[in-house]
């Protein structure tokens, strides 16, 4: 009888770390890793000495420096007297503006056009196919340049909205006016002034704005902290870092309560269909809750809209959103409409010839299977390339330098950079800007993905 | 009604009828327009809509395309013309100025390359499509041209910047130095010292060794063409090369990096990772800037290479990360049992990559790198913003010039149709490739 033993120990030798494949990958990282850190020295080195050589050591100073330039499109103050840093936050907003409102009309035209495109109608069809291919097969620069270029050459000027005859007319009852060097259209006012002297006409005055930051060294924040006065409590402009709208609070306030009231009416009749099998009628119900409430806030805040009017050679009052505003907006979302519609087309096609006809064994019309049975299951296939082709929208905004609008590109990574000369810090902190707000826009959609994604055991 | 016929048949058919054609309402053209156009009133009535939006389309773009203006050589010219022959719209005259196309078309394409050269662009691009075939329809195509399609990125520079006939060769040199230690080394020792080695070694010949043999070789044998510099170069030739040579670069590039993403080795998969989310989560503009401002900076003092080289490093690298999540979609979407089956012939990682996974995987992701392809050929535009003079920087001198100053569709459009025939053929030869790829059932 042989008698069973250990197989003998295996001696560790140095050749194993490159045949045995128990060692070698550990080899391998360690050369990566090497490989990886030399690279990285030398840029850095490499970085340094020319750093060293030009005299100009890394120093976000700058930042605090007056920017000493103007941004004409902004959502907060901002004069050329204030810091780069200002001028970056105002390119940042600004970004996110034209991103924000690309999204939403890119998704809406695409899945419009998406839809459309697999219509039975086959004229319908083709027309989309062509409006997908003609937008995706042709550079997004050369649409926002183009659409820039039309802008300013065809649309006709201030001045030709002057005199009895005039040339060009407002659009939307007089409320529009679409001009060469922009668009303008009504703004959100709170209270009526005088147009003479400044002053209220009526107690419905609206709340003003709450200014964060604000001293009472400022000389702009002088009526904030004044008791008594017609201006009493309200901020001048560019007191504070930035201002708060009251009046905007309230009604956001005002409009989410009367959502959340609409609903839990809406839970309650579905409780009582659960009930007694019968769903009271409650739209007038909830209709109301949401209305009228914010119909009493609009009053008593004094709300009226503020129209541009023509004065002199140029249009004053109302909101100037900027040609190259329109014209990147109108660009990125038709760009990225294409794309959205073709990967809602895909989320439709996905969805198995038999959930429509189980629908319309059901009974339902055709547009009520659409939105009630093919849409909310396509919807889990279409949203993460969604969710790309956000990403690729907001970054696609940074080309807004080609045609002049100042987001953050055209701030920090173009007049900040090019009068500090300060290349390396701005163009770091640009990559790392866009880096988080990309890395947010996918964190916020891939959390929504997860609440719509068909849940299984 | 059953019972009073139950006993009462009066008749009963005993033969069939025999087949009759459909309505006539039913097949043909007026069959089809009534299937697919006029099927219910709402169809009806977006039809109408659709053909009233089609004819003012036309209407308006017709008269427009067939404009007498060929000759002119300024925009008011133009305007003569249009009044001459009547064509006078509600906005002042209408109708295309394809004077400023018929002038500098030759600008678009080429850029400001010496005339005298342009045989050299025009060579290069056609031996490209030479050099492609192999690549792009293999079974048609004699097997012996790969070995042009390998040689063509050296030949392909070289004609079009110029300059000694040394250079792309010692560049090639390296990589055949590199390849025959490998080789060697990798027989006598392991592949791994030996993969290691042979990059080493390419690597020390470009950086260090290169430069002297060049030098020493073309000043005993001065063999070259006309040197031409990069800021010469321009229009479409411009996007071509940049477009071409970054999707060339991407793939393998891309590839790598998503092996890499997929790999058990830690540290590999955390370096490729990052390098593909940072440069996913930046715009590309700002890689360009990087490459106009910063590249310098990055490299060892002294060194200044030239802007489009430091253009296509950027655009390369941007291509690759957005190739590598690509491929890593096709790896993923392969059933585990191809990599066990893979494993279970033996195969050891190189091998199955190359026999069974990778055929496989760039199979499923065809579509998608050919958008990739397409979308890098549409961000070449990108480079006019940092002041090169692609179609577009051209664009804009051409409507800086007092003579065309205003000009707007007739330029764009012209550069908008290129691009559409460039883009969409590669959508059209993506679809193609994967009605002849699919093994599946059909």
């Amino acid at each position: 009888m042989t008698t069973l033993s250990d197989p003998p120990k295996e001696q560790f030798r140095l050749s194993m770390l490159l045949y045995d494949t128990r060692y070698r990958s550990a080899t391998i990282q360690v050369i990566a890793m090497l490989g990886f850190m030399l690279l990285a020295a030398w840029l850095i080195n490499n970085t340094a000495q020319n750093l060293a050589a030009l005299g100009k050591p890394i120093d976000f100073g700058f930042f605090t420096e007056p920017a000493s330039y103007d941004i004409n499109q902004r959502l907060i103050d901002y004069t050329s007297q204030d810091s780069h840093l200002r001028a970056s936050i105002v390119g940042l907003l600004n970004t996110l503006v034209v991103a924000v409102l690309g999204c939403v009309t890119a998704t809406i035209l695409g899945v419009i056009i998406g839809v459309l495109r697999l219509s039975k109608n086959w004229l319908v069809s083709r027309l989309m196919a062509v409006y997908v291919e003609m937008f995706r097969n042709v550079p997004v620069l050369l649409w926002i340049v183009f659409i820039m270029a039309i802008m300013i050459e065809t649309l006709p000027s201030p001045r030709d909205f002057r005199g009895d005859d005039a040339e060009a007319s407002m659009s939307l009852f007089d409320t529009v006016a679409v001009t060469n060097r922009g668009v303008y259209i009504p703004d959100v006012l709170f209270g009526h002034r005088d147009p003479e002297t400044d002053e209220f006409t009526s107690w419905r005055t609206g709340l003003g704005d709450f200014p964060v930051g604000a001293s009472e060294s400022n000389p702009a924040c002088a009526s904030y902290f004044a008791s008594e006065g017609p201006f009493a409590g309200r901020p001048g402009e560019g007191c504070g870092t930035f201002q708060i709208s009251l009046d905007l609070m309230v009604i956001l306030i005002v409009l989410g309560a009367g959502i959340y009231g609409a609903r839990a009416i809406a839970n309650r009749a579905d409780r009582i269909q659960e009930a007694t099998g019968d769903r009271p009628t409650t739209w007038y119900l909830r209709l109301g809750v949401i209305a009228v409430p914010l119909i009493i806030t609009l009053w008593v805040l004094g709300f009226h809209l503020g129209y541009p009017e023509l004065r002199g050679f140029n249009f004053s009052g109302g909101t100037h959103l900027r040609n190259s505003l329109i014209a990147l907006w109108l660009a990125l979302s038709l760009y990225t409409a294409a794309f959205i519609a073709e990967n809602v087309r895909a989320g439709i096609l996905a969805i198995s010839q038999g959930q429509t006809e189980a629908a319309s064994a059901l009974g339902l019309r055709p547009n009520r299977t659409m939105n009630l049975v093919i849409l909310p299951q396509a919807l889990r296939v279409i949203i993460p390339p969604l969710i790309s082709q956000y990403l690729n929208l907001t970054k696609n905004s940074s080309l807004a330098i080609a045609v002049g609008y100042m987001d953050l590109t055209g701030t920090l990574g173009g007049i900040t950079l090019n009068q500090t000369g300060r290349e390396l810090e701005c163009l770091l902190l640009l990559m790392l800007i866009y880096l988080i707000v990309s890395l947010l826009i996918s964190g916020v959609m891939n959390w929504y993905n997860e609440s719509v994604k068909l849940k299984e055991r | 009604m059953s019972d009073t016929h139950a006993n009462t048949v009066a008749y009963v058919r005993e033969t069939m009828l025999p087949q009759v054609a459909p309505p006539a309402s039913s097949t043909g053209p007026v069959g089809w327009a009534r299937e697919n156009l006029f099927s219910g009133w709402f169809n009806t009535v977006v039809t109408v809509i659709s053909l009233a939006i089609i004819a003012w389309i036309l209407i308006g773009i017709v008269p427009w395309i067939l404009s007498p203006t060929w000759g002119a050589t300024s925009l008011s010219e133009c305007r003569e013309i249009l009044t001459a022959a009547g064509s006078v719209g509600e906005h002042g005259t209408s109708g295309a100025c394809w004077g400023v196309i018929r002038e500098r078309w030759v600008q678009l394409l080429f850029g400001f390359y010496p005339s005298d050269l342009y045989w050299r662009p025009i060579l290069s691009f056609v031996l490209m499509g030479v050099a492609l075939a192999p690549v792009l329809f293999a079974d048609r195509v004699p097997s012996q041209l790969i070995w042009f399609s390998a040689a063509f990125p050296f030949i392909f520079p070289w004609l079009l910047w110029g300059g000694t006939i040394w250079g792309p060769l010692a560049v090639a040199a390296g990589f055949v130095i590199g390849y025959y230690v490998f080789r060697i080394l990798g027989a006598a020792t392991s592949n791994l010292i030996g993969l290691v080695v042979g990059v080493l070694a390419a690597v020390i010949w470009w950086l260090f060794l290169s430069g002297y043999v060049v030098d020493a070789l073309a000043s005993v044998l001065p063999l070259g063409i006309e040197e031409v510099p990069s800021r010469n170069f321009g229009g479409f030739m411009l996007s071509i090369t940049i477009g071409v040579v970054a999707i060339a670069c991407s793939l393998p590039l891309g590839i790598v990096l998503a092996l890499g993403r997929q790999s058990d080795l830690m540290i590999v998969k955390y370096i490729c990772i990052g390098f593909i989310e940072f440069i996913r989560g930046v715009p590309l503009i700002t890689l360009l800037f990087v490459a106009s401002t910063l590249l310098n900076i990055f490299m060892p003092p002294g060194t200044n290479f030239d802007i489009i080289l430091r253009v296509l490093i950027m655009v390369t690298l941007f291509a690759a990360a957005y190739m590598a999540e690509v491929v890593r979609g096709g790896l993923a979407a392969l059933p585990k049992g191809q990599y066990e089956g893979a494993d279970s012939l033996g195969l050891d990682y190189w091998q199955a990559q190359r026999l069974v996974i990778m055929p496989q995987a760039l199979k499923i992701s065809i579509p998608g790198i050919v958008s990739t392809f397409i979308g890098v050929f549409k961000d070449t535009t990108l480079v006019s913003i940092i002041g090169l003079l692609d179609p577009l920087g051209l664009s804009n001198a051409i409507r800086a010039d007092s003579n065309w100053n205003g000009i707007v569709w007739e330029l764009y459009g012209f550069i908008a149709v290129v691009f559409f025939i460039f883009c969409f053929s590669m959508s059209r030869y993506s679809m193609y490739l994967e009605r002849k790829l699919r093994t599946g059932h059909k």
